[in-house]
């Protein structure tokens, strides 16, 4: 590697290092993911693929710090995250992760400005800078004309869009995503994977979406396959 | 102020549930306080009672009396200030519905010895100038809507026969303790009667009163006059006021007792109910704590909401249960006048319910805390998805 190629390829922001996972189902240990190891470009958009139960929502989890390994670290921008303590954690995931889920998780008796807002709540923002910033993570997702709307009163696709906003509003090192478009139509869905795809872009955002629908991966930069807990692909 | 938001918006998302958890709560304080101002009211005459006043009865039963002749000796003991004597008459008013204490005393010692019944200077000397005068308790007038000058007739139940008194007087409690539901006439006037009819009782007395230089001597003084009558014929008991009363109270004790379990058995129940209320309510948000701890809310955060739920829910009842104490109190404290004559909300009662609020909203909220917090994230998500 000469030195500009090293200056070109952006550094990793995520490195799992021989990362071993299993859970315990009635007494017998289910290995869910075995040694892996590999690293995510800052800047990256990429889709964690396979085929269901495979591991990928809870390695997808791992790297978001809401659970945790059994064996191996996780480098976040340069912290092991496997050495944190639960509050420590809690405090980090608020700085460092923005989550996109399935089933958008939502706070219902919150409307959609107030669940932007969560995240800052946890910040030394003013209120004033607080409602500036839920009106731009807002006005980025297209919903500046919905925040008075608690999700109830929102479609799928515009609930997926306040969390995304929500996700994006305190500006996290990482976004992930599990599913994002999973309860989705096909046209909401384009939808919100044309707005991660611009977030990615426009913004630098570093992305990492499991998903089984090929269509979804299509719009990643990067796609990794997972099967029975081992990666078995290199790099496209 | 976004906590507080957040908590009275959950606490109504089951409008229905959480309506009759804090109508539930309501009765619940509200029957708590009810039983114990009974209690309280039980123990009024004790609360009531001088440290400076002896009673000196018969040492074998209240229902037996001691001669009129102990009154010099009594005077004479050291220690001793003032002397008085009682008789329970056992009256009843044209119905033995109408219940109420009345006594034969002797006018001028028992009034100074009793200060805390306020009557009015010319009253008080018509009282004592009329040999068939009486003095009633406000409580007492306002009743059976007796004036002064009023003739009132008591059908006598220990001394049989029918009396008649006039009205002389309509005394007021100086303390709010004070039974303002007594009636009182001239022991003469009984004495003088009973000459014609019984001769056989007449100079006793049921009760010695005795004022006390000192209440230091209280011990002394009683040891003092029970020697004095050992071995005559009519022996004594001496002992405080309070204590006294408390005998009256023992017999009952056991009532007092279920009264008091039965109170804090209310509590338990509403306590249950409670914990009910909020154990549903966080099953059902375990997906939304998870995500509230994904964004970074630490395990403070999810306690903070939920015990903020329970306290809103609990105090919301509370608060509506206590000022609804009040009146029924009132309510009630008329209806039972001459058994409880003292009826209020004792200020003990209100740091209970405050104390049994907070009670219930710590233990109501102690077990869906405990799991909202200790649940991992991707198990509180899995339930959602
Ligand atoms: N909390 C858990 N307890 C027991 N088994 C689990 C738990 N979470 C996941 N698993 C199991 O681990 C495997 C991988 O799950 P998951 O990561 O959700 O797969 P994917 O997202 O690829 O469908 C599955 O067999 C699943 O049943
Ligand atoms: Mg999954």
């Amino acid at each position: 590697m000469t030195d500009a190629e090293a200056l070109s390829t952006p550094s990793p922001i995520v490195r799992l290092r021989n990362v071993s996972k299993s859970y315990r189902r009635g007494g017998q240990i289910v290995p869910v993911l075995e040694e892996i190891s590999f690293d995510i470009a800052e800047g990256e958009f990429l889709a964690l693929m396979g085929p269901s139960g495979s591991g990928k929502s809870t390695l997808l989890n791992l790297i978001a710090g809401i659970d945790s390994v059994d064996n191996g670290a996780i480098m976040v921008g340069g912290v092991d995250i496997t050495t944190l303590s639960e509050s420590e954690l809690a405090a980090w995931r608020g700085l460092n992760v923005g989550f996109i889920f399935q089933f958008y998780n939502l706070i219902p008796v919150l409307t959609a400005f107030e669940n932007v807002e969560l995240p800052l709540l946890l910040t030394r923002l003013s209120r004033k800078e607080r409602r500036e910033h839920v009106a731009l993570a807002l006005r980025i997702v297209g919903l500046d004309d919905r925040m008075d709307h608690r999700p109830g009163q929102l479609s799928g696709g515009q609930q997926q869009r306040v969390a995304i906003a929500r996700a994006v509003v305190s500006d996290p090192t990482i976004l992930v995503a599990d599913e994002p478009t999973g309860d989705l139509d096909r046209k909401a869905a384009e939808e919100i994977l044309h707005l991660m795809d611009r977030l990615n872009r426009e913004s630098g955002k570093t992305i990492i979406m499991v998903t089984h629908d090929p269509r979804a991966a299509e719009k990643a930069r990067t796609i990794r396959h997972l099967e029975k807990g081992f990666l078995n692909d290199v790099p496209s | 102020m976004f906590l507080l938001k957040l908590l009275v918006r959950n606490a109504f998302r089951h409008r229905l549930r959480t309506l009759l958890t804090i109508v539930g709560i309501t009765i619940a304080i509200l029957a708590f306080g009810l039983l114990r101002t009974v209690v309280s009211a039980w123990y009024a005459g004790v609360e009531a009672s001088s440290a400076s006043r002896l009673v000196t009865r018969n040492a074998i039963s209240l229902i037996f009396s001691l001669p009129i002749s102990y009154q010099e000796r009594l005077r004479r003991m050291p220690g001793v200030r003032q002397v008085s004597y009682a008789n329970w008459f056992g009256g009843v008013y044209v119905t033995e519905k109408n219940f109420f204490p009345n006594f034969a005393i002797e006018p001028r010692s028992y009034l100074a010895l009793y200060p805390e019944f306020v009557l009015d200077p010319r009253e008080k000397e018509d009282f004592f100038h009329d040999r068939k005068g009486a003095v009633a308790g406000r409580k007492l007038a306002a009743r059976f809507g007796w004036k002064v000058g009023d003739s009132i007739p008591l059908r006598g139940t220990i001394y049989p026969g029918s009396w008649q008194f006039v009205l002389r007087g309509i005394y007021r409690g100086a303390e709010k303790s004070t039974d303002e539901n007594q009636f009182f006439f001239q022991w003469e006037f009984l004495n003088e009667t009973l000459l014609k009819t019984l001769p056989r009782r007449t100079n006793q007395v049921g009760v010695y009163i005795l004022g006390l230089a000192n209440p230091s001597l209280a011990a002394q003084v009683s040891r003092e006059v029970d020697a004095t009558f050992k071995n005559s014929l009519a022996e004594t008991l001496t002992e405080t006021e309070k204590a006294f009363q408390l005998s009256f109270i023992s017999m009952t004790e056991a009532i007092v007792v279920a009264i008091q379990i039965v109170s804090f058995m209310v509590i338990a129940i509403i306590m249950a109910v409670v914990a009910n209320t909020m154990a549903m309510t966080a099953r059902e948000r375990i997906g939304e704590y998870a995500v509230f701890k994904s964004l970074g809310f630490s395990w403070w955060h999810i306690a903070g909401m939920i015990f903020g739920e329970s306290f809103f829910i609990t105090f919301t009842g509370c608060a509506l249960g206590v000022l609804l104490t009040f009146p029924v109190a009132t309510a009630f404290g008329k209806e039972l006048g001459s058994f409880f004559p003292v009826f209020q909300v004792a200020p003990m009662t209100l740091y209970l319910d405050l104390v049994a609020a907070v009670v219930i909203a710590l233990i109501a909220g102690l077990f869906p805390a405990w799991r909202a917090t200790t649940i991992k994230i991707a198990d509180g998500l899995r339930r959602i998805g």
